[in-house]
């Protein structure tokens, strides 16, 4: 079974380690062994957030090794610079900007977009995704995450068939 | 429901243990990155409540313990600190209910001012230590160490790291068992330790550590056995027995590996054996020498001070360590390469991130910009204030340990010469000012330095930097329901500080400038309680109104 290295990266109060929670429930959902590593802290200060999140048959360390990044969900562009090294050859960034023609509901679902993107790349059911984003939030913000990771998922679909057609 | 396998951060899997082993009381003080666990064995019915400081809540756990109950206390390293006094003396006494101590190190300090090893605390006081490498060891180990701690009538000490703390990993619980009834069993010579009960004591503690350096050496209790996949034996408590066995096939690499660097080693090394060490202290000296003979080369891989490698050699096993270098931060599989190949070329450095700051609105920006212009020198304390020190503010000079910006202010005020001695002021928040800046205060009132002294508590009503706890000083419990409040300004002024003034720094913008040259001008012993509440902190008000 295939191992996945996922790094989520951008700023304090953009919800990355929401995210990371989602994905990581997703694969664990998927019946995947997980592990997910992040650093808090002083990281509500705005300051630069990363968590990786592994799923495959067995994880051991639960950090990705430098270099090893299969897909790299910047939160926020600036990150990108900070984090590039990370990616492992032939690995995959997504920018916020890959969203920028979708109009959010709400800018605070950024976060759940992307995941909605990343997921056309991953091997991890529709249902899985929805689970995990209504365990992650409350119940009043359920319809609008759940509508912003289709539409980012929407996009992802769509740009895998250009790329591939 | 409860059996199910769930994702678990390490601190979460520890709280789940508690709740499951019957722990009767939880008691800590926050402190990243061993917080959460109070809180969510709190957010599980558990009885969890935060204590003033670490000292105080070791204290109040090894109540609990003589009264045959089951204690559990969460601490960050430096709070072990704190909390050593009673510490090294409650390894002397015991107690029956069984006490266990989490203590959650920072390698790398990603939230923290130092990076010290609590392992040699573990040394140090005579306690016996375990170490989980992720979220079901943690969740398997509190409940041995409880175990543990109830057999041999001994405080057990529980180390996490960062990275067991705040990462998820799969967890399975196991049966819920409900804990004895307390009681009291009166034991005079066991517990009050004037010097004719505490040499005995002393000794007992020794007697039972070598019962426990006798259970470390047991297959599967003081090490497990990870071999590679080829390997003819199959990892786990066998493995232990197999490798006693036959030593005759030399395996070409054994790594022996403590906490998250058993699974770094693991992943860093797939075709190597990797003996992890569950107990550090005692350490299971005599199953690795086993596993050293069993292996052509064999590297001891562990985060920070060079704790086990040194043991190994004063017991004359050859083992290999690690560069001084890998001393210093936490460890990852590319550094533990790096280790293995005996790589000691400097390091690339990861790009810097970008900085935390204090939150555009925060009530401490206000004091910092005032502190800067008035050109005061700093004496400085921990929490979310510490920012201060940075850019546009760079108006903090000193930051040691919690508490110490009264102390080294009367300090600094005592030595310099009077022109220099007026500029210094006393920066503290109101959590660490109810954790240790009491006795500073007291000191400040007993021993005033000529030119007087100006303490600033910044209340901003929460333990902001930790993620908005509660303290005595707040009114409300760890579950943020009301409770008694201690009245700072009340403190101040009947430990004897002749000008105590509460000022908002936001309503009486004015009034702050005015006051603090004020004091600096007239000399004397003053306390400015800067108060307003936390920006995050109202949120979360807001939030729980909202929710209830
Ligand atoms: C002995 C010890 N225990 C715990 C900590 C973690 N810690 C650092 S500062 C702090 C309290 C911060 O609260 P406060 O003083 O009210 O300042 P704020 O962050 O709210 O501005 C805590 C819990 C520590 N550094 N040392």
């Amino acid at each position: 079974m295939k191992s996945y290295n996922i790094a989520i990266a951008g700023l304090g109060g953009q919800g990355i380690i929401k995210a990371s929670d989602i994905l990581a429930d997703a694969a664990f959902r998927a019946d995947y062994d997980v592990k997910k590593a992040e650093v808090h802290g002083m990281s509500q200060r705005g300051g630069s957030v990363n968590t990786d999140v592994r799923f495959g048959a067995e994880v051991l360390s639960p950090m990705v090794p430098d270099g090893e990044v299969d897909v790299l969900v910047l939160v926020d562009a600036s990150q990108e610079p900070v984090n590039r090294h990370r990616l492992r050859p032939g690995g995959v960034p997504l920018h916020p900007e890959l969203l920028a023609q979708l109009e959010l509901p709400d800018p605070k679902t950024l976060n759940v977009a992307l995941l909605g993107l990343l997921s056309a790349r991953l091997p991890l059911p529709v249902a899985a995704w929805h689970d995990a984003i209504r365990q992650a939030l409350p119940a009043k913000v359920h319809d609008m995450n759940v509508d912003a990771f289709d539409r980012g998922r929407h996009c992802g679909l769509e740009g895998a068939e250009r790329a591939s057609g | 429901m409860e059996w199910m396998r769930q994702l678990l951060s390490g601190n979460e899997a520890v709280a789940w243990a508690a709740k499951d082993a019957g722990v009767r009381l939880g008691v800590g003080y926050p402190g990243t990155p061993s917080t959460e666990i109070l809180e969510t064995f709190g957010a599980l019915d558990g009885p969890a409540q935060w204590a003033p400081n670490e000292k105080v809540a070791l204290e109040v756990a090894l109540g609990v313990a003589y009264a045959n109950a089951r204690a559990l206390v969460t601490t960050k390293h430096v709070g072990l600190n704190v909390a050593a006094d009673p510490l090294f003396t409650a390894a002397y006494t015991g107690a029956p209910g069984g006490l266990v101590i989490v203590v959650a190190d920072d390698p790398g300090m990603a939230s923290s001012q130092n990076e010290q090893d609590s392992r040699r605390y573990a040394v140090a006081a005579g306690l016996p230590m375990l170490e989980p490498a992720d979220s079901q060891q943690a969740y398997a180990m509190t409940r041995e160490a409880l175990e543990l701690a109830e057999r041999w009538s001994l405080p057990v000490l529980l180390r996490l790291t960062t990275r067991v703390s705040h990462s998820k990993s799969v967890v399975q619980r196991a049966a819920v068992v409900s804990a004895p009834a307390p009681g009291f069993t009166r034991d005079i010579a066991g517990r009050v330790m004037i010097p004719g009960n505490a040499r005995p004591a002393h000794r007992r503690l020794r007697e039972k550590l070598d019962q426990v350096a006798a259970w470390v050496e047991t297959p599967g209790c003081g090490t497990r056995l990870w071999n590679a996949p080829h390997a003819a034996v199959e990892a786990g408590a066998d493995g232990d027995q197999a490798m006693a066995k036959t030593p005759d096939v030399r395996r070409p690499l054994g790594i022996v590996a403590d906490s998250v660097a058993v699974l770094h080693a693991r992943e860093a090394a797939p075709q190597a054996d990797v003996l992890q060490v569950r107990m550090v202290h005692p350490l299971p000296i005599e199953t690795i020498r086993r596993f050293a003979a069993s292996v052509e080369r064999c590297v001891v891989v562990e985060e920070g001070d060079p704790v086990m490698v040194e043991a190994c050699r004063a017991a004359g096993i050859a083992v290999e360590g690690k560069a001084e270098r890998y001393r210093f931060g936490e460890l990852n599989v590319g550094r533990v390469r790096r280790i293995l190949a005996g790589e000691d070329r400097p390091e690339s450095r990861p790009p810097a991130g970008k900085p935390p700051q204090l939150c555009t609105g925060c009530p401490h920006r206000i004091v910092f910009n005032l502190l800067r212009d008035l050109d005061c020198i700093v004496s400085g304390d921990i929490g979310c204030y510490t920012l201060g020190a940075l850019p546009p503010f760079d108006a903090m000079d000193t930051c040691v340990c919690m508490g110490a910006s009264i102390g080294v202010g009367l300090g600094l005020r005592h030595a310099l010469p009077p022109a220099e001695a007026r500029r210094v002021v006393s920066v503290i928040g109101d959590s660490t000012f109810v954790h240790s800046g009491l006795t500073g205060l007291v000191e400040m009132v007993y021993n005033p330095p000529p030119s007087g002294h100006v303490v600033v508590i910044l209340d901003n009503q929460t333990t902001a930097m930790t993620g908005l706890q509660e303290h005595p000083g707040t009114g409300r419990n760890l579950r943020h329901e009301p409770a008694p409040q201690l009245i700072i300004e009340e403190v101040c002024r009947s430990v004897g500080v002749p000008q105590v003034v509460v000022i908002d720094p936001i309503r009486e913008r004015e009034r702050l400038p005015a006051t603090l040259k004020q004091a600096l001008a007239e000399g004397g012993l003053w306390v400015l309680v800067v108060r307003r509440t936390c920006l995050l902190e109202k949120t979360r008000q807001q939030k729980a109104e909202g929710s209830a």
